[in-house]
């Protein structure tokens, strides 16, 4: 990994650069630091970053440009007509990055000489069975023009990181030897370091943004490229989930919104009461021992990694519904609804009680911001705790609830682990609980695990139903959101 | 004065008390009110026992089956390396001893628990094959780990001691009994008489089990011989990419964000986006890294850098709404201080604020990546199942890059294999996460209670 070793580089330099600048800024006041304009390790900062941040900055985005520009450039070596009937361009591409890397691999691992890899013809040799031995497996024969391709974009690949790793030390070296020049006493190195240090802090805060626009991005192109190889009617319209990696696959997103919903609910129907329940018997009644002692016990739930919740909706929540609900004769109830241990109710279930504390303390604190003095009002006029509850906080704090409630839900629409493990893998539209569905989440990570191909719209369909997933929780956060502020009551 | 005014004569308005009733005396009404005052207490009291109760049942299970992991079931033997099968020229030149494959050993393996078996004096109708199937598949393996690297003992007797397969472990421990075992066709009853007879004899005993913690995993047949060791590390170089990257970023943004930033649309859209990912699935942030990191940028799929990179993106909003509450905290008159005598804004920022905002930050962090490390899903997406986590890396690079796995992966990937000997591991996987997890989380808590300042 030579990138890795060019940072190291990078950074040795700045460290060195620390210490020269410094010195240089004391020694051109004679050694007196009270003559220089700023402290003297601004000096040496100075230098340092100079010498560091442009070129790793020019770094970072060489090594996103560099990807993006040699695919446009070899992706006009494939002639149109040499794109198969029912493919893409960018489907051509993926072979023949594929077929790069294969041989890359191969003369890593000394299989071919890098001379081989520059000039082998799929004419004359049988490039697959070579890859496949090194361990790259190719779908099908390689054909010359992607061979040529292939080969190409290597060969771009390794100038274009030759040059980079040029041009970053250049950048780096003319940073030091800038700043170093520039150091001396009447230099005001402390009003040039902290720009650069306010530059960095913008660029951290501004990273927030570039991950939505990762997030939308990445998931928006793989989505469009989904949508020319499947048709859009077909994934928002269809009603069946079937996909076929030998291509003809109905892939439909309703049911499988549907098991969603389905396992949403139920998990909703446990947390809100139980947690509701708790908010208030926490806030209204509770002594404040009991408080300290049961508030933080309930929140350990919210901090349990979701795998365990899988794992104890498999292991043991799973079964024991079907000791109640299946077995025939055998089980407690005599009956056989329920066959195997993945059903909605199972999955559902366990994230009602991974939700508890999620909506317990939301809620807490939306009870806790009613002013007490409107409790006091009504407890005067007689009425009951619980009346004073019901009629007069609960009203007061409803839009509250109401976010925490549609919070609690976006969290269970977006959830993965425990309906991975729990939920199983049909996708169908039922009622009934005690069977097997799917979700979302559960087909994107189905669809993304082992090898995924990104020419197949059964790979692709995983963007669709991210982008959906994503439009869907932000959507619940952003309503949330809204309803807090709308219908907040202002007490002050 | 309405109240007054108003003849209560009138038998419109129901009254509460009837006349002549005694005050003393509760009407029914009160009665019916004070009835659903204890109701609704009790509705309260029965949500939080039953959230009390779910953690308890989710402890308990979780200890109750994991535990076992910790233990392994071994089986000492004396075992006679015959230079006749592992060294026919009989010049311990290490190339012709690397020729015996584990098959070579098997016969070994087999004399030695023959001739065990005939020392106690057990009587059992089993063949030396049969014998040798109560050892886990490993055993040969061991064996010839120890020639290669001592061939110095070949012809020696040496003592050993065998992992014994899982059937036999999970025997031991009650998961597997006589009536369970009609039709599987690794172990048969005969075994486990054979079994009996060896652990009254103490050759078959369980110990702590220091392989499960430091081990790697294995392969579907040997669930006896899989450990957590390698993914951890795997979680270990994850967590130094998220700490290295999340802490300065996430610091730097809060920074900015609370000390310098204007009041303006742009600083808006920033807010509100931090708070937005925060509420983004954790799957979302998997998609991003397989197309971004994997499929545009061509890093390696499986590599710990990757899913630090994921993760890093994941943890970064828990991290600066901590930090941005804990620079909120310090007060005003701190940066006026400094300010006051002659420092820079960033001066004041960086050589007071920051410091006395350490702690909270600390904690923050230590809880953002609490969460880093028990996050799964994402990491299912950019392959860190799947495979087996073999080999500890050997250097940093390799760490980073070479394919591993993470704790909670590994565990994901035990609970979908189909022996049920690998869910005992998974629970007990869970443990070991746990125990970080709540470590993780008492340091924060100490940290905070510790160093927390109230102005």
């Amino acid at each position: 990994m030579p990138t890795i070793w060019l940072v190291l580089v990078l950074i040795a330099l700045s460290v060195a650069g620390f210490f020269l600048g410094r010195n240089r800024a004391l020694v051109s006041a004679n050694g007196n630091p009270k003559d220089l304009h700023s402290l003297p390790s601004y000096y040496g900062h100075n230098v340092a970053l100079s010498a560091l941040v442009p070129a790793l900055g020019i770094l970072a985005v060489w090594l996103l440009l560099q990807p993006m520009l040699i695919d446009t450039r070899v992706s006009q070596m494939i002639p149109q007509d040499a794109v198969p009937e029912g493919t893409t361009l960018g489907l051509v591409m993926s072979d023949v990055r594929r077929v790069a890397e294969g041989l890359d691999i191969a003369v890593a691992q000394g299989a071919m000489t890098p001379e081989q890899a520059r000039n082998v013809r799929t004419e004359f040799s049988d490039v697959r069975g070579r890859l496949g031995e090194v361990g790259v497996a190719l779908g099908a024969d390689v054909r010359p023009e992607v061979m040529r391709a292939a080969q190409t974009y290597r060969s771009m690949s390794n100038t274009g990181t030759t040059l980079m790793t040029i041009v970053v030390a250049l950048v780096a070296i003319g940073g030091f030897a800038w700043s170093y020049g520039r150091t001396h006493k009447d230099f005001r190195a402390r009003n040039v370091v902290e720009q650069g240090i306010m530059a960095l802090l913008i660029i951290a805060a501004s990273l927030a943004i570039l991950t939505t626009i990762g997030i939308v991005l990445s998931m928006l192109f793989e989505t469009r490229n989904f949508f020319t190889l499947h048709p859009w009617t077909d994934f928002f319209f269809g009603g069946t989930w079937a996909p076929n990696f030998r291509g003809d696959s109905e892939l439909s997103i309703l049911p499988l919104l549907w098991g969603t919903f389905y396992v949403s609910l139920i998990a909703l129907l446990v947390a809100v009461p139980l947690g509701l329940f708790a908010a208030i018997y926490l806030s209204e009644y509770a002594s404040s021992a009991t408080r300290s002692f049961a508030k933080p016990l309930l929140e350990i739930l919210a901090g349990i990694p979701t795998i365990v919740y899988g794992l104890f909706a498999l292991l043991t929540v799973g079964p024991a519904l079907v000791r109640f609900f299946g077995r025939g004769e055998d089980g407690i109830l005599g009956v056989e609804w329920m066959t195997g241990a993945t059903s909605v109710l199972t999955a559902g279930l366990v994230m009602g009680i991974m939700l508890i504390p999620f909506v317990s303390s939301l809620s807490d604190d939306i009870i806790n911001a009613v002013p007490q003095a409107m409790r006091d009002g009504s407890l005067g006029l007689g009425a009951t705790k619980s009346e004073t509850v019901r009629q007069v906080v609960i009203p007061a704090a409803l839009p509250g609830i109401v976010g925490a409630v549609l919070l609690a839900a976006s969290r269970a629409i977006g959830e993965t682990m425990i309906v991975v493990m729990g939920a199983g893998a049909i996708a169908k539209f039922s009622g009934n609980p005690l069977e097997a569905m799917t979700t979302i989440t559960t087909r994107i990570v189905s669809q993304l695990t082992g090898d995924t191909d990104f020419a197949s719209p059964e790979t692709l369909v995983a963007f669709a139903l991210g982008l959906t997933l994503f439009v869907l929780t932000l959507g619940l956060n952003v309503l949330a959101l809204y309803i807090v502020r709308k219908y907040r009551e202002q007490y002050d | 004065m309405t109240d007054l005014s108003q003849t209560p004569a009138s038998g419109e308005t129901p009254m509460p008390q009837k006349r002549g009733q005694s005050l003393l005396e509760p009407s029914d009404r009160t009665k019916r009110r004070n009835a659903a005052e204890t109701r609704f207490k009790a509705y309260g009291i029965g949500a939080i026992a039953i959230g009390l109760l779910m953690l308890l049942v989710l402890v308990t299970t979780i200890f109750s089956k994991g535990l076992g992991a910790f233990q392994q079931s071994f089986v000492t033997l004396q075992v006679e390396l015959l230079e006749s099968k592992l060294d026919k020229n009989g010049n311990r030149d290490i190339d012709d001893i690397k020729k015996v494959t584990t098959f070579g050993y098997a016969p070994i393996i087999r004399g030695a628990i023959e001739a065990k078996v005939t020392e106690l004096g057990i009587d059992t109708p089993l063949k030396a094959k049969d014998m040798a199937g109560i050892l886990s598949k490993d055993a040969a393996a061991t064996l010839r780990e120890y020639v290669v690297t001592n061939p110095g003992q070949i012809g020696e007797t040496v003592e050993f001691r065998f992992l014994a397969q899982s059937r036999v472990d999970g025997y031991l421990k009650g998961r597997v009994s006589r009536d369970s075992i009609g039709n599987d066709k690794n172990i048969s009853a005969g075994q486990l008489d054979l079994v009996d007879a060896l652990v009254a004899a103490g050759v078959v005993e369980k110990t702590f089990n220091l392989a499960f913690i430091l081990g790697s995993d294995a392969s579907d047949a040997r669930p006896e011989a899989a450990g957590m060791g390698v993914s951890m590390l795997g979680s270990l170089f994850m967590m130094l990419v998220v700490l290295a990257l999340a802490l300065p970023i996430g610091v730097a943004a809060s920074i900015y964000l609370e000390e310098f930033a204007p009041q303006n649309w742009l600083t808006d859209i920033i807010e509100v986006n931090i708070s937005n990912l925060a509420a983004v699935p954790s799957i979302v942030f998997g998609i991003l890294g397989l197309a971004v990191f994997i499929n545009y940028m061509h890093l390696p799929s499986s590599a710990p850098l990757v899913g630090g990179l994921v993760l890093t993106l994941m943890t970064l909003p828990t991290i600066i709404i901590s930090t941005r509450a804990s620079l909120k905290a310090v007060p005003p008159s701190i940066r006026d201080a400094a300010l006051g005598v002659g420092a820079s804004k960033m001066q004041s920022v960086f050589h007071h604020v920051l410091p006395l905002a350490a702690p909270g930050i600390l904690t923050g962090t230590i809880i953002g990546l609490a969460q880093a490390l028990g996050e799964t899903a994402p990491l299912l997406l950019i392959g860190m199942v799947g495979f087996i986590a073999s080999n500890a890396p050997d250097s940093i690079a390799s760490g980073l890059l070479s394919p591993n796995s993470a704790m909670p992966a590994q565990i994901y990937e035990w609970a979908k294999r189909a022996d049920p000997a690998f869910y005992e591991r998974a629970w007990g996987g869970i443990i070991i996460l746990l125990v970080f997890l709540i470590t993780m989380n008492t340091l924060a808590v100490i940290l905070r209670r510790r160093f927390e300042r109230r102005w």
